[in-house]
């Protein structure tokens, strides 16, 4: 077969602008663009199944997130007639009759699983609200069945005096609005007051900054430990012949792929008061019998669990570095005249910096958000940000609060990998 | 590292010291794991070394807690439950790793072509969706789904009255495919980078159309990306416990949940015998991966290393 290769297309290929043609008679510009087009929706195409199962099953789940930690639907829909008229009232003396009527008529006529879930969220703004709705409810519905008709102000402070308290009507203010912000207040132990606004809860309520501290404080003791830990661990993985590294590296990776229950209870083995360390401690003649370490279910626990867990997700990112670091260096510094301890600090531990920020910055992101290493050895005093939105979630049911909790940690990890695409990059992330 | 000749005793000590601590924190990492192992054939109920034990005597050492991890409880003590939830836990853990891997696999093989075709338009933005499960902590990617998947109808089930996604196989398969994906997207996108287009449209210029050239062409090259991120992905899933214990109802038995409830509650050594099963198992699929590797590097042409 002739094949002629012409290295100017030939008068005829040319419109009458002068464009370049196809054989097909259409521009070639068009053409180029069309076909470019095609292959822009056929890897949109390819993309598109797996991006829309995520979108509808992983980011809109967690998008809703931010929906519970503000909504504030609920006692609106259980008190719609209340809610009609309270803006008349002046807020300073005891409401009058409609307002004792709506109330009435709205509480009686409301489902019990409505008045469950309404209650236990205006306790949250006033304690003894869900005690008070609980009894109204009881009673209110007894006296429909007798066609109650009034005077309802009057027999409502009879059946409660509460009802005759201006506070109680008072704190219904808060929850008129769609949304609140209480949630996001409550989660850091504030409250909101109708007169004051945000106001910090008394000394003794402070239960969740405490414990976004403590999340703090371990994710960076955890974070510190890891990296004392492993800086020299992968100085030596990188540093040794490949045929010993390769062995010694199986000592990293094996913990890394193995079961993070496996590890925990493999820590309980070694930790707990007649474990392997304290027996061995005891037979050593190191410690008596009486005194065995507590290292088990306390916040120490916590800490030397995390370190072994997140141990190879600082050595991983120091190593792929320092391997990519020629020894040629060190040995000109010495050349130079340079100390072998102040080679290192001078030449060699600059050029492990990016290997040391994207190994502490994993660490302390993964770290900040655990939940059930804390939760299994933790103890009471080991407990972190993670076990109070799970305790919320599904022991005290209080959503609107945990997913406050979860979208303020969110936010704090989005902008911690924010800082690590600036520094490493999200497309380096590397495994195994 | 060795140390030159020349070495003075400061220098040569320091280096000791070194050698040392890097053994003691390599000791760290893998001394609970294999401390676990000989402690699982015990044969008293307690999770600390007998006497007997270190002296290697015969009588300290049983099977009865593998016995036990399979059903077999002819010889459970009062003291320790004996059921078949761990042959049903294991079961079911299997089962969905497998459908989610598989469903991972698929999604994300799909993606990584999608995304490293030249004409992607906003690849960044697609890729840091796509590998975001990795990101989100768990705990708040657990709280998402308890709150949403519960109003969402469950494909496989869409008569049942009240049916959804929650307390249902077909959520926690679909939980667990979100949490496999990046690792299929991560490591097939790699594979990919070093692939020579032009293989494709030669083939395309001989007339093969894009589903036999996928499959006959590019697909042999790229599957061990395929293969160790679906490694990744099973691994993945059979470990999960976070998701499972808030989207899962009771049926919804798996390993680890299993292994939850036996640490919260009857801590017995069924556990260890358990769990050193799963050591092996990790060991066997980190030379898996670790071959694969090496292997597509070799294929490619890269060096070893």
């Amino acid at each position: 077969m002739a094949v002629t290769y012409n290295t100017a297309p030939a008068a005829d290929e040319y419109n009458a602008a002068g464009e370049l043609m196809t054989a097909d008679g259409i521009p070639l510009k068009q053409a180029l663009k069309k076909s470019q087009r095609r292959n822009m929706f056929a890897a949109l195409g390819l993309v598109a199944p797996p991006f829309l199962f995520l979108v509808l099953l992983f980011i809109v789940p967690v998008l809703s997130l931010m929906v519970y930690s503000v909504d504030d639907r609920k006692v609106n829909t259980y008190l719609p007639k209340t809610f009609a008229l309270y803006d008349q009232w002046d807020g300073k003396d005891l409401p009058n009759e409609p307002l004792y009527k709506a109330i009435y008529e709205d509480i009686s006529s409301a489902p019990g699983l409505l008045m469950g879930q309404s209650s236990t969220r205006m306790n949250y703004a006033k304690s003894r609200w869900k005690s008070l709705i609980k009894k109204s409810n009881r009673k209110f519905k007894a006296l429909k069945r007798k066609n109650f008709a009034g005077p309802y102000k009057e027999e409502l402070i009879k059946i409660d005096k509460r009802w005759g308290d201006i506070t109680f009507w008072q704190s219904l203010a808060i929850m008129k609005n769609n949304f609140t912000s209480g949630y996001f207040a409550n989660a850091i132990d504030y409250k909101i007051d109708q007169e004051k606004g945000y106001v910090a809860q008394p000394e003794y309520r402070r239960i969740y900054q405490t414990l976004w501290w403590r999340t703090f404080e371990v994710a960076i003791i955890v974070t510190l430990c890891t990296l004392l830990l492993g800086y020299p661990v992968s100085h030596l993985l990188a540093t040794l012949p490949l045929r010993y590294a390769n062995v010694l590296m199986i000592c990293v990776l094996m913990p890394f792929w193995t079961s993070l229950l496996v590890r925990i209870v493999a820590w309980m083995v070694m930790l707990q008061q007649n474990g392997v360390v304290n027996d061995t401690l005891v037979s050593a003649g190191i410690l008596g019998d009486e005194n065995r370490l507590a290292m088990m279910y306390n916040y120490t626990g916590t800490i030397i669990v995390m370190t072994q867990i997140l141990l190879p997700f600082m050595i991983l990112p120091i190593y792929s570095v320092m391997k990519g670091i020629s020894p040629a260096y060190m040995k000109a510094a010495q050349n130079l005249g340079a100390t072998p301890t102040l080679a290192f600090i001078k030449v060699y531990m600059p050029q492990t910096l990016p290997g040391i920020g994207a190994g502490a910055i994993l660490v302390f992101i993964v770290s900040i958000g655990y939940y059930i290493t804390p939760e299994l050895v933790g103890g009471k005093d080991g407990q972190l940000i993670g076990n109070a939105i799970a305790g919320h979630l599904q022991q005290t049911l209080n959503w609107g609060l945990a997913a406050a909790m979860g979208v303020l940690l969110l936010i704090g990890v989005l902008v911690l990998y924010w800082v690590y695409d600036k520094i490493v990059g999200i497309d380096n992330m590397r495994m195994g | 590292m060795a140390l030159p000749a020349y070495a003075s005793t400061g220098q040569r000590a320091w280096h000791y010291f070194y050698l040392a601590f890097c053994g003691v924190v390599l000791f760290f990492l893998v001394a609970p794991l294999i401390a676990v192992i000989p402690l699982s054939f015990t044969s008293k109920a307690f999770l600390n070394f007998t006497k007997e034990m270190l002296y290697l005597d015969p009588e300290a050492f049983s099977l009865r807690w593998y016995r036990n991890l399979i059903g077999d409880c002819s010889d459970a003590v009062v003291t320790t439950v004996c059921s078949d939830k761990w042959k049903i836990g294991a079961w079911n853990s299997v089962l969905v790793a497998i459908a989610a891997t598989l469903l991972a696999t698929t999604l994300g093989t799909l993606a990584a072509l999608g995304l490293s075709r030249p004409q992607m338009p906003g690849r960044k933005l697609f890729m840091a969706a796509l590998i975001s499960p990795l990101i989100v902590p768990l705990i708040i990617t657990a709280a998402g789904m308890a709150l949403f998947y519960p109003q969402v109808l469950n494909p496989t089930d869409p008569f049942t009255e009240g049916s959804s996604l929650h307390s249902s196989f077909t959520g926690l398969i679909f939980a667990h495919t979100i949490l496999g994906l990046p690792f299929v997207v991560i490591t097939v996108t790699s594979t990919l980078v070093g692939f020579d287009h032009s293989l494709t449209r030669a083939a395309a210029s001989l007339g093969g159309g894009p589903v036999r050239n996928f499959f006959k062409i590019q697909f042999p090259i790229i599957a061990p990306g395929v293969i160790s991120g679906a490694l990744f992905a099973f691994v993945t899933s059979m470990d999960e416990i976070v998701v499972v214990l808030f989207i899962g109802g009771a049926d919804q038995l798996t390993l680890p949940k299993q292994m939850w409830s036996g640490i919260r509650q009857e801590i017995s050594p069924t556990i260890l015998s358990a769990a050193t099963i799963l050591v092996i198992m990790s060991v066997v699929l980190l030379t898996t991966v670790e071959l694969l590797r090496r292997r597509s590097e070799r294929l490619r042409g890269l060096t070893p290393g």
